[in-house]
């Protein structure tokens, strides 16, 4: 914790009035504060998204399917062992495992998954966003303490902060009103966090949110970091919006790294922010390391959820490696618990 | 603007009072610049240039590119548009075609911006035909065309002076030649990469002949490649050399070398923060160059919004149709609308200013944001 901790409204301030070099300034100060070792790290891992059926139907995706669509999937075990076999030969450490909320798989089912990965492979497991773990305990009717427990005991190494998206329940209710509230979203974190899970945060921003939403946003993570120290990184992300129901211009490059250097200076208690070369590309996803960033993200040996809006770059381990490295940085691949390998 | 002190912490502090007092910078300054490892502090001084000369103005144009054919003498090991006479993959727009390209614009085009490979066979008075149709269609429209390389081609090719091609080009309509084809000047690198192009003397010698019959120009560089960083700097330096003669260049535009489908495909692309040290860099040095452009084209839209961070003023344009830069990989568009300039433009801080090819302030009436031309 600093001396100076920003409040909303100088938060505020800065982010919509500080001069955009000032602004980036400060953020990689506070960054070189954090990881005064110029290094910059990434993972190697692969998103596999075991289905892509789903009832919430946010207005913002346009990944799912709803179930019994012509084009809805569940991955079988043999796609799933041919997926992690690959990432492995990869010289992958983890799989990002997460899919919608699909109505008819019982709990049982993702135990079950997790075991068999889990006994069968040596890779770390960081899967389900807590929407899926809301979804699973109303399923079942158990609470979500319940829920991570057993998903914690069938192998569940960690817990990706995706389905965040902005943490104000007003627009959540306009965005994605079947999905579970911004109190549930920080409740599932804080009881995982309890139970000795590590999570990660994430924002997606540019929809139907003020900008002053995600500030808000920013001070509730920031709140539930003080009370538990679980979250490794926070990652904000740009909405993309094409084959969305959302009809408005993807944010640009500007907006998100003012928004990524504010995030930097609210998160105090945050040791890692993560660059989204995903949504923003690489070249900006490189500068992004002057304004806050000190981490890469993904390899993403596979990616779903953003292409099936419209965006695609790929980026080998030998790429992300030059990026960083051209940046003036030192290239190092972790675990999801951001730890050097 | 950040403070002094953080300048001095990365050993700018003589730069920065330079920077400040409009003083001009030697090609060792140059270097400290690009190896300068905070890029929040180069943006801040080369932002500082470009709001003393722009203020929070950021230009755009509303252009068409034409590329008349991809025939090309030349075979730069660079390139990924040029093809041989003959070959499959080489085209070549019939006058029609061209001029059907031009009718299909709407009425606002401002500026068509002409180039093509250096064509065998094609004559100089094929071109005067052609510029002088297009003024007929399209008579408010600045004709940007034709680089150094071509119109030294030209010459050649008709075996008269450089200077009888411009005045021909001149009479035929073209008011201002855009600035392909400079590269990298150094003897190395043309050596190694585009022997049979016309050389950097030549190239700055068509330039100044160029300026002194009243035609502007602009000027590029293609980096990114196999040169240093002292051989972009030492680049730059001739260019500033010859605008203190001649004051003739209107427009700098770093070209990033995109290596897909070339000779050079070894290469990696550049990088976003090689790319913004250039335009910063470009906009610190070539202080008698009034304008620096984000081509949007070779840096992805996302990133030539930030340039305007880094000492761009410029944006370029709608384009329409681009073929060199995306035959060699460029993963942007083909082209923008008026309507997304404008907003990506305002959504950056700046303020969106429709130019002519000189530059010059248009005021529109009555044509809605998202208009296409």
């Amino acid at each position: 914790m600093t001396m100076n901790r920003l409040d909303i409204d100088q938060a505020w301030e800065l982010y919509r009035s500080a001069d955009f070099h000032a602004l980036g300034a400060m953020a990689h100060r506070a960054r070189l504060d954090k990881h005064a070792e110029s290094v910059v790290t990434y993972v190697v891992d692969r998103n596999i998204n075991y289905s892509n059926v789903c009832v919430c139907g946010c207005r913002f995706c346009a990944f799912f399917r709803p179930p019994g669509h012509c084009e809805s999937y569940v991955l079988s075990r043999d796609e799933l062992c041919t997926n992690i076999e690959e990432t492995l030969r990869l010289g992958g450490t983890q799989i990002l495992m997460q899919g919608g909320h699909h109505p008819d798989l019982p709990l049982s089912f993702y135990e079950e998954m997790l075991h068999f990965v889990k006994s069968t492979y040596p890779i770390h497991v960081h899967a389900f966003s807590p929407p899926e773990i809301v979804f699973f305990s109303r399923l079942e009717g158990i609470d979500v303490g319940r829920v991570i427990s057993r998903l914690k005991s069938a192998g569940l190494d960690s817990i990706p902060g995706g389905g965040a998206e902005i943490l104000v329940d007003s627009v959540r209710k306009m965005v994605s009103p079947r999905k579970c509230s911004a109190a549930e979203w920080l409740a599932v974190m804080e009881e995982a966090h309890a139970q000795g899970l590590r999570t990660t945060a994430t924002m997606m921003f540019g929809h139907e949110e003020t900008p002053r939403q995600r500030l808000t946003h920013l001070f509730a993570l920031r709140d539930l970091q003080d009370r538990t120290g679980g979250f490794t990184a926070f990652i904000p992300w740009a909405f993309q919006p094409q084959h969305t129901a959302i009809h408005r211009e993807p944010e640009t490059a500007v907006s998100y790294l003012r928004l990524l250097a504010t995030s930097r200076l609210v998160l105090d208690n945050f040791d890692n922010i993560q660059a989204s070369w995903v949504t923003m590309g690489p070249k900006v996803a490189q500068l992004a390391l002057f304004f806050g960033a000190n981490d890469f993200g993904s390899t993403m040996i596979e990616e779903n959820v953003v292409a099936a809006a419209g965006v695609h770059f790929r980026l080998s381990v030998e790429e992300i490696r030059r990026i960083i490295e051209s940046a003036g940085f030192q290239p190092r691949q972790r675990t999801m618990a951001y730890q050097w390998i | 603007m950040l403070e002094s002190r953080y300048l001095e912490k990365l050993g700018l502090e003589e730069i920065g009072r330079k920077v400040a007092q409009g003083e001009r910078l030697t090609i060792s300054e140059g270097e400290k610049l690009f190896a300068c490892p905070d890029m929040n502090a180069l943006g801040s001084l080369a932002h500082q240039v470009r709001t003393r000369l722009h203020g929070n103005a950021a230009y755009y144009v509303v252009n068409r590119h034409i590329n008349y054919s991809n025939v090309c003498v030349n075979g730069c090991r660079f390139c990924a548009f040029s093809r041989k006479k003959g070959d499959p993959l080489s085209f070549e727009l019939s006058e029609e075609q061209i001029l059907d390209k031009v009718r299909s614009q709407g009425n606002g085009l401002t500026e068509i911006h002409i180039v093509g490979g250096c064509h065998p066979d094609l004559s100089l008075g094929f071109f005067e035909d052609l510029l002088r149709k297009i003024g007929d269609i399209k008579p408010d429209a600045f004709i940007k065309a034709f680089t150094a390389v071509e119109v030294a081609h030209f010459a050649k090719n008709e075996g008269i002076s450089v200077k009888d091609v411009l005045s021909r080009l001149k009479s035929a309509g073209v008011q201002m030649l855009p600035g392909g084809g400079a590269e990298v000047f150094s003897p190395r690198i043309r050596q190694s990469l585009c022997p049979d192009k016309l050389d950097g003397n030549g190239w700055l010698d068509v330039m100044r002949q160029a300026h002194e019959i009243g035609i502007k120009t602009n000027a590029t560089m293609l980096y990114g490649h196999i040169e240093t960083v002292r051989e972009r700097l030492e680049h730059m330096a001739a260019l500033r050399e010859l605008q203190d003669t001649t004051g003739g260049f209107v427009c700098f535009i770093p070209l990033t070398f995109q290596p897909a489908n070339n000779e050079l495909s070894y290469l990696p692309p550049t990088t976003g923060v090689d790319d913004l040290k250039t335009i910063a860099v470009s906009r610190l040095m070539l202080d008698n160059i009034p304008h620096i452009k984000a081509y949007w084209v070779m840096l992805t839209v996302k990133l030539a919004q930030t340039a305007l961070y880094y000492g761009a003023d410029d944006f370029d344009g709608t384009v329409v149709e681009e073929k060199i830069g995306h035959m060699a990989g460029a993963e942007s568009q083909q082209g923008l609308t008026r309507g997304e300039i404008k907003r990506i433009i305002r959504d950056g801080g700046f303020e969106p200013v429709e130019r002519d090819s000189l530059f010059r302030k248009i005021f529109r009436t009555g044509v809605t944001e998202g208009d296409r031309h």
